[in-house]
């Protein structure tokens, strides 16, 4: 150790073995990027961090880190951070103090004024202070368990996400995984699926998600392709980043795509589909097996410029977008004695083939480059006559440094070009001559029978958010019971059904309706006329209304009964005899019956749930389905259990609703409460996750309305369904008001 | 009585032929035999209709037809004037007293009660029952009928009868090549041919999307109208936003999606 080291050695006042051995080195970086005072600080806040009985990590990290954070950062961070370093330590999250010193270097990095650290210290401390737990309320005992794991973190997400985006993702995590330390773990190690759902909503840039119809769009208006785009995630695989790539399953291409060189995001999506759909077009596969890797390449980059010069002289505003995304290597950047410079040769050429204003000098490159454009003058040329004006290039300016492993990689990647795989074919598999290992079968968990589960986002009130891919819903057929129980419920009702009956008749629709009286019209009503006429010479005022027109009225109406199967309808009535549920069977049938009657279609489905994982949705009677015995016998095993998560249901019965082709789209909702589930402590949640259910469905013209058999419903129904509810007080008279209901409704 | 000469058409029209259309025409004419023209919007059917009267020197009488339009706008009506009801000719009636070609375009958008009352024009009667005046025409030796419609946009709800169909024979009419159409263009307007071609290139990226979103791709008379707009002076970017992707979308992805072709391909 220098003298002078060794001063300052003895100042920090450290033991640490682990430290002792990097401590010179620190100090001299530290020497260089710190003036004097700051030097002082910088020591004296390492030996209060040695101090403080957490071992040598913490103390370890700042002494490396805290040089690279300074010279990034010009005014002083130091008070912010040991202010924050000192509330970790008061708190019971200690621990946390080592992961945090040592991922601050990238934060830095990332965040390179004091103000921007000084945010990301605000949400640090937010996060810190909100999921500290206590056991009596009084003092904080039990640490936070996200904090370590979100230090951990940080730097890849600052890498995707801007300090806004950070600021809402760790808002959510606080929010619903506040109260279950396992999952909050879980969420702030980016392991949970709506951690990087959430991620990927908050990240910068074009989004394919956002811009999917546009490219779809752009494929088949501009290049006569259909193909399904797929994207590949650019999140977690900093190392290997993907390329683009096309193969039988469709083009993959990124998941979002930054602005770069002044070419937005979407016209890079573009770039990367015109240039696989140009290889699509003009590029026939080549066998691969008697070339060398390098031969392969120069024939890749060769070809890519053919494919971009074809595409350019198809859509010359390509050009723009082509030459602004594609690198241009100047000429000198690298020493062919010690690098191998092949893939930067091949990168300049392609330069020069597609900017004529290139302006490189090298002979054997603008020859080549001459010889390439002649042999594109007369038409597209062919990959294979590209692939030996690559091969001839190659041997011609072949150096010995070729094949060093020092490779010069800047400004040789074009980022709108996909990996070629599809200009390959190779004639053998590989040297193996048999497979030893054949792949093992995984055991899966055997699913529940039905259909797969659908997704649906739900509504978090507090925040204003949706909480992506947050419920699970099973579809199943409802399973089939005793027909004729429906039918001895429709003969016990027979004279309401009568009665019912002749209701329908007058709603029949009757097509032709004449209007009289119009001063305009399609024909003249010669009574009216007549009269007018008369008038007319007797010296009165004419009627000027002598028109009649004709007018189709059709009835138009699609309507799917949504019923809630949810526990509390096992409930017995206030009169005692039947349960709520036998009421409600008998109600249906009636409606159905006579919905059957008028011809209108109606779908009917039951739905309740088991925590969000669980919502089952249970057909019963679909729209083109008549009302025969398989539905009567699927109403008959009606049961009831579970719980009323009604958002979910609301949401795939409009999506069913939806799709129909009707001029009214009517959602009856049978209903016995207010939305709960298990898994839900807030009471106001669901509610407002249904409330906000149906302002989707009115998005999409489906009109839901709510029948609910709950005497207070008054409550909360209005909140959710707006004006569109009523309440069945005599629970004992629901058949009867249902069915008079939906007339009503529809008159 | 009816002035004829009001029906002629009196310049020639200019139509590009696509096939063999004239000399069928003209055969089907020679034997009055009822014409059915069928094609996407803006492909031509009224120009050549419009030709064709020239022609053969007839004259022409056009009905754009329309959801409100009632058998009585095509037959006649009585109107009041100060002596009491007088009876007016519809152009379907006038077409048959002169003996004039009447050509009912867009049929679909009429009702279907509507178009039943061409029916004994279409046939080998060749009459025009006026039951409210009481009178039965016969149609005058030249009178022929021809109707057109796009199968492109129809609905369920907007199809002709099969009893309306098979009173006619057909020309099924669509979107020239390109070769054609860039001359079409170019003889329309006066721009030059890689201009036609250019726009033509714009207007088969907005076929190609047809029934993703579009109705109709961007029809050759749009083509028209934006090669005249660049003819007097707007820049082509501009006249395509304006004549080609505006006018034909309310949707953004697709609108998007047509200007950034519209500037893939002027450079």
């Amino acid at each position: 150790m220098q003298p002078r080291i060794q001063t300052y050695w003895h100042e920090l006042d450290c033991g640490f073995q682990p430290v002792a051995e990097v401590f010179e080195e620190c100090a001299l970086a530290a020497l260089a990027a710190l003036d004097p005072t700051r030097f002082t600080a910088y020591l004296d806040a390492a030996c209060i961090l040695g101090k403080l009985g957490r071992g040598p990590e913490p103390m370890l990290a700042f002494l490396e880190g805290w040089p690279q954070v300074a010279a990034v950062i010009k005014d002083d961070p130091l008070p912010p951070v040991m202010d924050f370093i000192r509330a970790m330590q008061k708190s019971p999250n200690g621990p946390a103090i080592a992961p945090f010193l040592q991922t601050l270097p990238a934060v830095a990095r990332c965040q390179p004024t004091l103000a921007l650290l000084q945010d990301y210290l605000d949400i640090a401390r937010d996060l810190m202070t909100r999921t500290t737990g206590s056991v009596h309320g009084l003092q904080q005992t039990i640490a936070s368990p996200g904090l370590p794991e979100f230090f951990t973190q940080v730097p890849q997400l600052l890498d995707l996400l801007s300090l806004e985006g950070l600021r809402r993702w760790t808002e959510y995590g606080i929010r619903n995984h506040g109260n279950h330390p396992e999952r909050q773990v879980e969420y702030f190690r980016l392991a949970a699926a709506d951690s990087r759902a959430v991620m990927q909503r908050e990240r910068h840039g074009t989004l394919f998600h956002d811009v999917e119809r546009r490219l779809d769009l752009y494929l088949r208006a501009l290049w006569s392709e259909q193909e399904i785009l797929v994207p590949y995630s650019t999140a977690f695989d900093a190392i290997r980043q993907p390329v683009p790539y096309d193969d039988k399953q469709g083009m993959r291409v990124p998941d979002v795509i930054d602005d770069s060189n002044g070419i937005s995001g979407l016209d890079r999506y573009r770039a990367i589909l015109a240039h696989m759909a140009g290889h699509r077009r003009w590029s026939t596969p080549l066998i691969a097996d008697n070339w060398s890797p390098f031969q392969r390449m120069a024939v890749e980059f060769f070809e890519d410029a053919r494919i971009d010069l074809l595409l350019m002289r198809e859509y010359p505003g390509l050009r723009r977008v082509f030459l602004a995304l594609h690198p241009r290597p100047e000429e000198d950047a690298c020493d062919p004695e010690t690098t191998s410079t092949l893939r930067f040769r091949l990168a300049m050429i392609s330069r020069a083939i597609l900017d004529p204003g290139h302006g490189y000098r090298d002979p054997a490159l603008n020859e080549t480059v001459a010889r390439f454009h002649a042999l594109l003058a007369a038409g597209p040329a062919s990959t294979a006559a590209l692939a030996e004006l690559a091969l001839a290039y190659v041997a011609r300016t072949r150096r010995q440094s070729d094949q060093f492993a020092k490779i010069h990689f800047a400004d040789t990647v074009v980022s709108y070009r996909d990996d070629n795989r599809q200009l390959w074919r190779f004639i053998e598999q590989g040297d193996e001559e048999e497979a030893f290992d054949e792949p093992r079968q995984s055991q899966r968990a055997a699913e529940p029978a039905g259909l797969p589960p659908r997704h649906y986002p739900e509504w978090d009130y507090q925040t204003q958010t949706y909480r992506p891919d947050w419920v699970s819903l099973y579809e199943a057929l409802h399973p089939a019971g005793e027909p004729l129980k429906i039918d001895r419920l429709l003969a016990k009702h027979a004279a309401l059904a009568k009665r019912l009956k002749r209701l329908l008749d007058l709603l029949k629709p009757q097509d032709k309706v004449r209007i009289r009286y119009q001063e305009e019209g399609a024909e003249l009503d010669l009574d009216i006329a007549l009269r007018a006429l008369i008038d007319f010479k007797s010296g009165a005022q004419p009627d000027p209304r002598i028109n009649m027109s004709h007018q189709t009225a059709g009835r138009d109406i699609a309507v799917l009964l949504l019923l809630d199967l949810s526990e509390s309808l096992n409930e017995k009535t206030p009169a005692g005899d039947q349960s709520i549920l036998e009421l409600s069977q008998e109600a249906v049938s009636l409606l159905a019956w006579a919905i059957d009657r008028l011809g209108d279609p109606l779908a009917i489905a039951g739905f309740h749930s088991d925590t969000r994982h669980q919502v089952r949705y249970q057909h019963i009677k679909g729209f083109s389905e008549s009302w025969n015995d398989e539905v009567k016998a699927r109403l008959a095993a009606m049961e009831a259990g579970w719980s009323t998560r009604m958002g979910a249901a609301l949401r795939h019965a409009g999506h069913y609703l939806g799709a129909r082709q009707a001029d009214k789209k009517l959602l009856l909702v049978l209903t016995d409460g207010r939305p709960s589930d298990v898994d839900v402590s807030d009471e106001r949640a669901l509610s407002e996750d249904a409330r906000r259910a149906v302002r989707e469905l009115a998005q999409q013209d489906v009109v839901p309305y709510c029948i609910s058999l709950d005497p207070q419903a008054d409550e909360y129904v209005a909140d959710i369904f707006g004006r569109r509810y009523s309440v069945i007080d005599n629970i004992q008279r629901l058949p009867e008001k249902l069915s008079e209901l939906f007339i009503a409704l529809t008159k | 009585m009816t002035n004829t000469t009001q029906y002629l058409i009196k310049q020639k029209p200019f139509y590009q032929p696509q096939g063999n259309e004239i000399a069928l025409y003209e055969a089907a004419y020679a034997a009055r035999l009822p014409v059915m023209v069928k094609g996407p919007t803006g492909c031509g059917k009224s120009r050549f209709v419009e030709y064709m009267a020239w022609k053969l020197g007839k004259p022409l009488v056009t009905v754009a037809c329309n959801e409100d339009m009632t058998a009585s706008d095509l037959v006649g009506r009585y109107l009041l004037d100060a002596n009491g009801t007088r009876w007016l000719d519809g152009p379907l009636t006038t077409a048959a007293r002169i003996g004039a070609i009447c050509y009912l375009d867009e049929i679909v958008e009429a009702r279907q009660d509507t178009t039943v009352v061409i029916h004994p024009l279409t046939d080998h009667r060749r009459t025009l029952p006026l039951d409210k005046k009481g009178e039965l025409i016969e149609a005058h030796p030249d009178f022929q009928l021809v109707i057109s419609y796009n199968p492109g946009y129809q609905s369920l709800m907007k199809d002709l009868k099969q009893s309306t169909k098979q009173r006619f024979t057909g020309f099924e009419f669509d979107y020239p090549s390109a070769e054609l159409e860039a001359g079409i263009v170019a003889e329309e307007t006066g721009v030059e041919r890689a201009l036609a071609a250019k726009l033509i290139k714009i207007a088969h990226t907005a076929r190609n999307l047809k029934g993703h979103g579009l109705d109709e791709g961007i029809s050759t008379r749009l083509l028209v109208y934006a090669a005249t707009l660049i003819g007097r002076g707007v820049a082509p970017h501009d006249a395509c936003r304006m004549a080609l992707a505006r006018p034909i979308t309310d949707d953004a992805d697709i609108r998007a999606t047509l200007d950034h072709a519209i500037d893939a391909v002027f450079a």
